[in-house]
């Protein structure tokens, strides 16, 4: 669906995007993450044909954004961060007046603009200003403004900036329902987001890609290191640290702080072959300590994020 | 072209919308009507010389001030990425909001056809050159409004937007007037570039193609200027 070829852009002397090669297939949602900076909005916006590439090559099904960047902004929708809506226009006359740019015609437009109103819970505001609006209202009119011409691909920057939970909630439930039979590409640097509404994640740093894959691919590719919590009542930090740290596969024993008095809460950090948690279990039931916990985290996406991402 | 028809629509809509347009054509009008009736009756003329000898320094102010947001809005706020992320092309969307503002300058002019009426019961008013007038008014408030908004696409701030076409605009309205300053050998270039001087040839009920030409290459020019601007950021 997309393929793009040593993508560069320099502004002035600097490198933002530095030659990225990607191939999203249909249907994908896909999530661009990275620190602030690291190139993700620049990438979009060229994407969508807001910015020439300084070099390289964007592919949107035949079409290059060379040659036919028209065409490539038929299939997009776009919603740039933070939704720079025409303040003074109604939200009415601000969807109507897009749909008519994107070739609607009036029976095909008004029916159109009932269904966005529907799926972007915009009833009620359709006769508002926009700049009235709150946050999250306003995130919504832009949703339905990107998704206009019911397009194929649909690309979000930083969607849920911004937005209080409840909002966040609902508009990564309407990512979700339009994920279902499009192409999405969004960015953020939540990273519980892209984790929670994401096929496939690709990391950004210094306009480099440094991972790219399902979550479950990243986390196998850099876990090196399991984590095992547990709570143990009636025990010492010195005797754990002891019986534990003998347990094969086991590489570390952190004591952890702990709120409850009794309570003695530790981390225990295996490697990512061996599964201790059985041995482990055994160690403690030879003595007379009481479990009262024990949860297994693998490498959090957290974790590997800023493994990749570190300044150094 | 159905593209820069659409964003025509928008764009003349918006003026009305706010405020502002509504301001600016009463103060306009006002102080327009002022200044040419509080001499109109010295004269003891039916004609609109006085008032057509006004609009090339008064559409250098007002102009700008139409044409100051059409593009720095769109920077500030950020919605000109929006726009340009819809299938437009840069043409669609100059033509579009040029043509809006141009629109504006007529809407700007039809109250003052009120004074040739008027002026009409008083004496005999050759309508012919009020004609040639008002085409002409047309023709500065375009090459004005061109200029406008090749100012209005260099920065996100609109009052020096309006500020950049005003300091363009000012010098075309007063060139021959000031044309004694200038050295013998440029005498000429300067008399041309003057839109004072064309203007008033049209004014006068005379349409020499000489004046069209300078009036749309100004237009032309800034227009593209335009489109160079755009291409750029």
């Amino acid at each position: 669906m997309i393929h793009v070829e040593g993508l560069t852009k320099y502004y002035d002397d600097f490198c933002a995007v530095d030659h990225i090669d990607l191939d999203i297939k249909g249907g994908e949602i896909v999530g661009l993450l990275g620190p602030n900076g690291a190139g993700k909005t620049t990438t979009l916006r060229m994407l969508t044909g807001y910015f020439q590439p300084s070099m390289g090559d964007i592919r949107v099904k035949e079409f290059s954004i060379h040659q036919d960047s028209l065409a490539i902004k038929r299939l997009i929708g776009y919603l740039p961060e933070s939704a720079p809506l025409y303040k003074g226009m109604i939200v009415y006359d601000y969807l109507n007046h897009v749909a008519s740019i994107r070739g609607l015609e009036n029976g095909a437009k008004q029916r159109r603009l009932a269904e966005l109103a529907d799926m972007c819970g915009l009833r009620e505001i359709m006769h508002k200003t926009i700049e009235t609006l709150s946050k999250g209202l306003k995130q919504r009119v832009g949703l339905a403004h990107a998704m206009m011409s019911d397009p194929e691909i649909l690309v979000l920057d930083e969607p849920t900036s911004g937005l209080d939970p409840n909002q966040i909630v609902e508009i990564r439930e309407i990512i979700r329902r339009i994920g279902e039979h499009k192409t999405v590409i969004l960015s953020t640097h939540i990273l519980s987001e892209a984790e929670a509404t994401c096929d496939r994640i690709i990391i950004i740093n210094r306009g480099k890609i440094v991972a790219d894959g399902s979550t479950q691919d990243l986390t196998a590719q850099q876990g090196r290191e399991k984590q095992i919590q547990i709570g143990l009542l009636s025990a010492s930090a010195e005797a754990v640290t002891a019986q534990i740290g003998a347990v094969p596969g086991i590489m570390r024993v952190e004591p952890m702080a702990s709120q409850e008095d009794n309570l003695l809460r530790v981390n225990v950090i295996c490697d990512a072959q061996t599964d201790a948690r059985a041995d482990l279990y055994a160690a403690i039931k030879a003595t007379d300590w009481i479990l009262v916990e024990m949860s297994r985290e693998t490498q959090t996406l957290e974790t590997i994020f800023r493994e990749l991402t570190r300044e150094n | 072209m159905r593209q820069a028809i659409l964003i025509f629509n928008k764009e003349f809509r918006d003026y009305f919308a706010s405020p502002i347009a509504y301001i600016v054509i009463a103060i306009f009008l006002a102080v327009i009507g002022w200044l040419f009736f509080s001499t109109f009756f010295l004269f003891d003329q039916a004609d609109m010389r006085g008032f057509f000898g006004l609009l090339p320094i008064f559409f250098a102010l007002v102009v700008p001030i139409v044409t100051m947001r059409l593009f720095s809005e769109e920077l500030n706020v950020g919605s000109y990425e929006l726009l340009l992320t819809l299938p437009v092309t840069f043409r669609d969307i100059i033509v579009g909001k040029y043509l809006a503002a141009v629109a504006f300058v007529a809407a700007l002019l039809v109250p003052t056809l009120a004074y040739p009426i008027f002026i009409s019961f008083l004496g005999d008013l050759d309508w012919g050159v009020v004609a040639g007038g008002y085409v002409g008014a047309l023709l500065l408030g375009s090459a004005y409004a061109a200029i406008g908004l090749f100012a209005s696409s260099l920065t996100r701030n609109q009052i020096i937007a309006c500020i950049v076409a005003i300091v363009i605009c000012i010098p075309l309205a007063i060139f021959d007037q000031m044309l004694y300053f200038f050295p013998q050998s440029i005498l000429d270039v300067f008399s041309y570039l003057s839109a004072n001087a064309h203007f008033s040839n049209i004014a006068k009920g005379i349409i020499d193609s000489r004046d069209l030409v300078y009036f749309l290459s100004i237009a032309f020019i800034g227009l593209y200027a335009t489109h160079l601007v755009m291409e750029e950021k």
